[in-house]
């Protein structure tokens, strides 16, 4: 039987990068921080690869990687995570000529940012080891960039945008070998993307994702809202991560112009995200369950679940949390009646879970399929710098609840379980432990709920502003950037949703794995397909 | 085992009773009484993402459960559209899923009925017209109902497929 792991650290320290730089002659300028857990430093364009080489060997994890058009240059940025916070290391191009050394060598998980970044922006990485476009399907020319200024949102769609059918999927020839091609219409309730599977009988020896089918253009009709209208966007970024991402886009918001919470709307966002994780793992261990055909498990936990977004709607507006948070503070406060009443039902919960879990994580002929199937080797999980349960059921336990503290966390004990094994059956484990710590966090959150306002104005400041949010979601480490003009309005949005990190996982753990059990990995990591396509 | 009996027994039924009365769902120009007839009260629905958010499919998925229990209407969702009578589609169309979702739809026998689920779904919601959507179902495929909603409630999703398929 497998062993909680006791705390460890595995990151290297984040602010050790720019002396490390300094040591080898390379250029580096420290720059005012856009997030207080978080130090900022701007390299030169030429330097970008041997950044990267010196953040894997300081092992630092590669976080994420995004571009800001502000003519006449181009701004990339990489975020790396330490044990004790983030680097933020940025560069400038000039638009005419963008040209860069890739990070991917040194970081798989910047391969995709990378090439997101060559679709949308135009920037060239000229030693990436995979030339293909990714999020760009054929919705747009290659030449065009949707992201550059001079690029109207409009863009010049065809009547009819063409299916994806020319994207090179590498092919594995040899007796036996056959394709599956799986999607991107699933025959599940789920979103849209494409699985590539080269299969001999029963086992997978190759899966490719290919993503991008839900790229609806947040990055670009950010651009131009007022503080409002980017909230109620966030919020719709990864339907299942509302909280998630509407925190980490109020948080950047409110670093950018300056504004101080008061603590009861901080608390009051504490709640939301950690009822979302609740409601997000019941759904997800009866999903799971029910994908090896034990539908008791569905049945119960699915119960559970609607009876929380119940209470969500009661209590807070809304089933999903939409639209609970506002740039500021929250929408609505709650008062005695109803934090007894949540409290109640948080007690509930925990007891329905208490015997429920031990059901499920004995029984044998479920975690017979559950067990040593989808196996992610810690290693491997390091190498990627996977998130959320799917690194701690791998032993990798970044939280940033309780490494890089921001507020109500700095005040309370996150406990962050974490497993060896790295299978299915752990990252239900993970999931099932994060609900019960979820109840105690909540029950702390409600019994200290500070009496003070829940929101306060937030004030454009007349310059131009950047700012970086970051939240532990329920999937993981959350991430946006932001850059406000003098107004507050938007110039650039960029949230990173965990799923860009957790996707490769997928791939990784389904090699050597039999086909019928592809659908219990996938639920098992669950990557959002909305907030990795934007 | 015996836990399992004892906690399913524990539990009970769950299943409300739902009223068809109230209006939810914005129907197009297709015939009621036809629809009835045709589908004889039974309905096979393939859903597709079109470009959601996935709001829209976590309230599908809790029309499944023990609460609202779609399949006692004769209702249930299918694995392909070949076995479907209606699609459910969600999202504002994507111009990448764009292609997706014809196919979808040419692979639907027919007769077939379409419902756009959601703001987006009716007219592009949140994320409207752009390079990379389309502002809607009825841009791509001829639309019968709409159930509008961000997203729209388990219980707003079943009532507006109930009334959709019953008499008037």
């Amino acid at each position: 039987m497998s062993q909680r792991q006791p705390a460890r650290v595995t990151s290297g320290k984040s602010r050790e990068l720019g002396q490390a730089l300094q040591a080898l002659q390379l250029e580096v300028a420290e720059q005012p921080a856009l997030n207080p857990s978080c130090c900022r430093l701007r390299v030169n364009a030429a330097d970008w690869g041997k950044v990267a080489e010196i953040a894997a060997k300081k092992s630092l994890r590669f976080s994420a990687s995004w571009g800001d058009h502000c003519p006449p240059r181009i701004l990339i940025f990489s975020l790396f995570s330490g044990c004790d916070g983030q680097v933020l290391v940025e560069t400038a191009l000039d638009e005419n000529h963008p040209q860069l050394n890739a990070q991917t060598p040194f970081f798989p998980a910047a391969d995709r940012p990378e090439r997101h970044i060559q679709d949308l922006l135009g920037v060239h990485f000229s030693d990436h080891p995979d030339q293909r476009r990714w999020t760009r399907h054929r919705g747009w020319a290659a030449d065009e960039y949707p992201l550059r200024n001079d690029f109207p949102r409009a863009g010049h769609p065809a009547a009819e945008t063409p299916a994806d059918s020319t994207y090179p999927f590498p092919q594995i020839a040899g007796s036996g070998v056959y394709e599956i091609p799986v999607g991107p219409v699933h025959a599940g309730i789920i979103e849209p993307g494409h699985f590539r599977f080269q299969a001999v009988g029963e086992t997978i020896l190759r899966l490719e994702e290919r993503l991008g089918y839900v790229h609806k253009g947040i990055e670009k009709i950010a651009v131009g809202r007022d503080l409002q209208g980017l909230i109620r966007l966030a919020a719709r970024v990864s339907g299942d991560s509302s909280v998630a991402h509407s925190w980490a886009a109020c948080q950047a918001a409110e670093q950018a112009l300056g504004t101080r919470l008061p603590a009861r709307a901080l608390a009051l966002r504490a709640i939301a995200c950690e009822r979302e994780r609740i409601a997000n793992h019941l759904g997800d261990i009866g999903a799971i369950c029910n994908d090896v055909g034990f539908a008791f498990a569905q049945t119960q936990l699915t119960r559970l679940r609607e009876l929380w977004q119940r209470d969500n709607a009661h209590f807070f507006g809304h089933r999903l949390l939409f639209d609970y948070l506002i740039a500021g503070g929250v929408n609505s406060d709650l008062g005695a009646e109803q934090v007894e009443a949540l409290l109640t039902a948080g007690e509930r919960l925990r007891s329905e879970v208490a015997e429920l879990l031990p059901m499920l994580l004995e029984y044998p002929s479920l975690q017979d399929r559950l067990r040593n199937t989808g196996v992610l080797p810690p290693e491997t999980a390091s190498r990627l710098g996977v998130l959320g349960y799917v690194g701690r059921a791998s032993n990798l336990q970044d939280d940033l609840r309780r490494d890089a503290l921001y507020p109500p966390y700095d005040q309370l004990e996150v406990e962050v379980p974490a497993y060896l094994e790295g299978d299915i059956a752990r990252r239900v484990r993970v999931r099932g432990d994060e609900i019960l710590i979820s109840i105690d966090l909540l029950a702390k959150l409600f019994r200290q709920l500070p009496k003070t306002a829940i929101a306060v104005p937030c004030h454009a400041t007349g310059q131009q502003v950047q700012g970086l949010g970051l939240i532990e979601g329920w999937r993981g480490e959350t991430l946006a950037y932001l850059r406000l003009d003098a107004q507050g309005r938007v110039l650039r949005y960029f949230p990173r949703d965990p799923s860009w990190l957790n996707w490769l996982a997928l791939e990784q753990m389904t090699d050597g794995t039999i086909v019928p059990d592809f659908p219990a990995c996938n639920k098992s990591v669950n990557g959002s397909y909305s907030g990795h396509d934007l | 085992m015996y836990h399992l009996y004892k906690k399913t027994l524990k539990t009970g039924k769950l299943t409300e009773p739902v009223s068809v009365g109230a209006e939810v769902a914005e129907l197009g120009t297709a015939c009621q009484r036809e629809i009835a007839r045709q589908f004889g009260g039974s309905l096979a629905i393939r859903m597709v993402d079109a470009g959601s958010c996935n709001g829209c499919e976590l309230e599908m998925h809790a029309v499944n459960n023990g609460f609202y229990d779609i399949e006692r209407f004769g209702i249930h969702f299918v694995a392909s559209p070949r076995h479907a009578d209606l699609l459910l589609v969600t999202g504002p169309v994507t111009r990448h899923m764009q292609e997706a979702l014809q196919r979808t739809y040419n692979a639907t026998p027919a007769p077939k009925l379409v419902i756009a689920m959601g703001d987006c779904a009716k007219h592009g919601g949140e994320f409207g017209e752009s390079y990379a959507s389309c502002a809607g179902v009825a841009q791509v495929l001829p639309v019968d109902a709409v159930i509008p909603g961000c997203p729209p409630t388990p219980l707003q999703l079943l009532q507006g497929i109930l009334q959709l398929l019953h008499k008037h």
